[in-house]
């Protein structure tokens, strides 16, 4: 009845928006940073991806646009984060908040219009997709074999300790919510670009919040944020085919599943960690917190 | 050559708000030379070798390094320059294993591989045992200092910094790091030296610098002077000698009843069967090395961590279930070991460090409201009691420097006059004669009926102190022994596992 490789190309497709955005939130958080702003900046990438799509007529470069956008939305929390000592919870949850606020008000031109046809890359799957996989491994690598990722991870373990050795951490930091940024944006614009194929406001979703909590599940590691986004992915398919099959249970049901699939977990891992955690935990060690540095 | 010294420093300067920390400092340091700089705290050592590792600049002067214009932008230029330094808090990342803190610290670390082969290969010609690849959360002070010196032999420094190094290590750690020190110095490396522990210094370093109130005052060849000599020169006068008199055993006022608990970490120990009584007036030494159970008692006397009931009693009354708040409300209170975290928040000004523990006992809340004149005039007196050496209670407690911020909280829990005193290594980095004051408190605090509880390493310290000792090991503590009288090869032997001396109330 339904073929098992169709449903896991589907998966791959379904799990792209929330892959890209946990990853980049992964780099930010490992950074010793938390960003609250994933769906705003998902959501300003969906909407100038889509717009640079439609007017270049070109996917690519809506892309491309996306993550410039995701990357430049970010900017004002790094600041307000990382020179004006704002407190980091508040200054992401403002900037989700911006920035739907930002699309829905920028976003009433293109509304109702198409966007252009992708070319589909090997085994009929979008580009994106595939440099969505290909991010794992790289970021897997970036983080736990390169030089700047063990920067990027003393950073986030011990912000005093960098310091004194030397390292800018706000540099570093500044640098890794852009890099969030991007990769929200690329996120978003995956869903107004490739899935959704046009722009309707809040369509992001809560993807952003769910990609905050696959960060947390995953136990701040890459094949963690993939499994994560697969188990979301999984369900988003699974339940659109149990409502496509006309199963009889509500349609508002079965739409809440993933998320509600995603929370179960979460919080069943959370309880298991909690127990783990005497076996030392893997939380960022400075994770949300403020650095001064004393001159 | 004329000018053989390493490092040369002329009419430096650094100002703070309010402080002068250093003020017109020069002195050499010669190759194979370990040179200790020694001062109260406060005096402006850290300051001072701050600069020279690029992390401060100075306001005036200039330094030289191998004949060279030293003036580092950052710490990385300095360690391309040739310095490396062992900070006086640990500056490791706990999540990273050894070879990642390892290669943070340096600046062009070779490949994994080659940099795992080479630290075995330092660890193997320093007598260091060290695994690369353990993380560094489960790793003992010792070891963790481990780390920090082969992180900067690794980088074959020309000037290697120590800033208070041993103040957290056991005698025979301490003893393999100068043997670790006194190589590194015949192979011609320069080696500047801080410590409060005086006779260490004696015995080790080759030549001393001192500093009173951010000025050198005196330089001396250590080995010449006593340790009473080496104190006066850094404070200016005469220490006055401990006043042990006119105490008196009186009623009982603590005990604990076989306290048994899990540990509370993976590193932690677990408390076996912990049992001891506590007199008013008396002063109960706590000996051992340290992760044998001190931060684990210290946080179940707290009520941090509670215990079955019936295990701790304060005058009769059953405290096992309360919490913190509460016991320091009956009169049991707890100053633990570290200072930066625990016992003070780091970012808040001395007054909002008064309310976390005082905030009761000494009317500083009313009503659910903070009463600020109260804790300002509180901190205050806090400062003027224990000579605590700041600008005012204004100041971020992370601002002050370690010794002084330790007077603090130390003086904070003794000015309550509380019926129980817990403190946990109470002169850690403390200087001679601030130490010598923080001891006297105790001794008053004692005098006039409270009973006081040392947690320490410093064995000196303890016999100076306490009326009984006990031994804490891997979570057991051994019956008390009446201090007079004890020799050290019977505290040896209780420290070391007291076989014999354990078995009474298991
Ligand atoms: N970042 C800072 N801001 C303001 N004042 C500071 C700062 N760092 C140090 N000070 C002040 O400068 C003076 C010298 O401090 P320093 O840490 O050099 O002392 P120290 O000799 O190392 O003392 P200790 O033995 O206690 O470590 C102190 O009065 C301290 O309060
Ligand atoms: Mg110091």
């Amino acid at each position: 009845m339904i073929d098992p490789v169709a449903l896991f190309l589907l998966l791959l497709s379904a799990s792209t928006p929330i892959l890209f955005a946990a990853l980049g939130e992964l780099v930010v958080e490992r950074a010793g940073v938390l960003n609250l702003g994933v769906e705003g900046m998902m959501i300003v990438g969906a909407l100038s991806g889509f717009a640079a799509a439609y007017h270049t007529g070109n996917p690519f470069l809506g892309f491309a646009a996306a993550a410039g956008a995701g990357a430049l939305v970010a900017l004002p929390f790094a600041i307000l984060t990382q020179f004006l000592m704002s407190n980091q919870v508040a200054s992401g949850l403002a900037l989700t908040l911006f920035g739907l606020g930002l699309a829905a008000l920028f976003g009433k031109p293109v509304e109702g219009v198409k966007a252009p046809a992708m070319i589909s890359g090997p085994l009929g799957l979008n580009w994106i997709v595939w440099l969505g996989l290909l991010m794992v491994p790289a970021i897997w690598w970036f983080l736990n074999r390169s030089r700047a990722g063990l920067i990027l991870r003393g950073v986030g373990e011990n912000h005093d300790a960098a310091h004194a050795l030397g390292y800018n951490v706000r540099r570093v930091r500044i640098a890794a919510i852009a890099f969030g940024g991007a990769m929200a944006g690329v996120g978003g614009a995956f869903i107004s670009i490739a899935t959704v194929l046009q722009w309707t406001e809040g369509m992001t979703a809560g993807a952003g919040w769910i990609a905050l909590a696959i960060v947390v599940f995953s136990n701040w590691t890459a094949p963690g944020v993939l499994a994560g986004a697969w188990l979301f992915g999984g369900v988003t398919v699974l339940q659109l085919r149990l409502q496509a099959a006309g199963v009889r249970v509500p349609v508002q049901l079965l739409s809440m599943a993933p998320y509600l699939a995603t929370i179960i977990v979460l919080v069943a891992i959370s309880a298991r960690q909690k127990l783990s955690r005497r076996a030392g935990g893997t939380a960022p060690g400075s994770l949300g917190q403020d650095f001064h540095a004393l001159r | 050559m004329t000018d053989a010294a390493v490092f040369r420093a002329r009419g430096i300067g650094k100002s703070y708000p309010g402080v002068r920390a250093n003020d017109d400092v020069s002195f050499a340091v010669d190759p194979g030379e370990i040179h200790a700089l020694l001062g109260e705290n406060g005096a402006g050592k850290s300051t001072l070798v701050k600069m020279i590792y690029g992390l401060v600049r100075p306001d005036d002067g200039q330094m030289e390094l191998n004949g060279q214009p030293h003036q580092p932008a950052d710490p990385r230029a300095a360690r391309a320059a040739g310095v490396a330094m062992v900070f006086q808090h640990f500056s490791l990342f706990d999540a990273l294993t050894v070879a990642e803190n390892i290669a943070l610290g340096m600046e062009n670390p070779p490949p994994r591989r080659d940099l795992s082969a080479k630290i075995a290969q330092v660890s193997q010609d320093f007598g260091l045992p060290l695994n690369p690849a353990r993380r560094v959360a489960t790793l003992s002070a010792g070891e963790r200092q481990r780390v920090e010196i082969i992180r900067c032999i690794l980088q074959n420094p020309r000037l290697l910094i120590m800033d208070e190094p041993t103040s957290v290590l056991t005698p025979q750690e301490a003893e393999l790091l100068f043997a670790t020190l006194r190589k590194l110095a015949d192979g011609g490396t320069a080696i500047l030296y801080i410590s409060h522990k005086l006779e260490e210094i004696r015995t080790h370093c080759d030549r001393a610098t001192i500093l009173r109130g951010g000025r050198v005052v005196d330089s001396c060849d250590p080995r010449a002077h006593s340790a009473r000599a080496l104190a006066a020169m850094m404070v200016g006068g005469e220490m006055r000698p401990i006043d042990r008199s006119g105490r008196q055993a009186g009623e009982v006022l603590l005990q604990v009843k076989r306290l048994s608990q899990p540990a509370p970490t993976a590193e932690g120990t677990a408390l076996k069967g912990v049992t001891l009584t506590l007199r008013a007036g008396e002063i109960l030494g706590i000996g051992g090395v340290a992760g044998n159970g001190q931060d684990e008692l210290l946080t179940a006397l707290s009520g941090e961590i509670r215990s079955a009931p019936g295990t701790i009693l304060l005058e009769g009354a059953d405290l096992s279930r309360l919490g913190p708040e509460a016991r320091r409300s009956a009169g049991l209170l707890a100053a633990p070991e570290d200072r930066l975290g625990h016992a003070a928040v780091p970012d808040f000004s001395l007054t909002d460090n008064t309310l976390l523990t005082a905030g009761a006992r000494k009317g500083l809340v009313c009503k659910g409201l903070i009463d600020r004149p109260a804790a300002r005039a509180y901190a205050e007196a806090i400062i003027r009691a224990f000579d605590v050496r700041t600008p005012g209670p204004g100041t971020a407690a992370k601002a002050l420097s370690g010794g002084n911020l330790q007077k603090f909280v130390i003086g904070r829990e003794v000015m309550q006059a509380p019926r129980v005193l817990v403190v946990n290594q109470p002169t850690w980095g403390v200087d001679a004669g601030a130490a010598a004051a923080v001891r006297q408190s105790l001794l008053d605090l004692a005098r006039k009926g409270t009973g006081v509880i040392v947690i320490s390493q410093d064995l000196d310290e303890l016999l100076e102190l306490s009326d009984r000792f006990c031994a804490l090991n891997e979570g057991r503590l051994s019956d008390p022994l009446p201090t007079e009288g004890l020799t050290l090869d019977q505290i040896g032997l209780m420290l070391g596992g007291a076989h014999g001396m354990e078995v009474a109330h298991l």
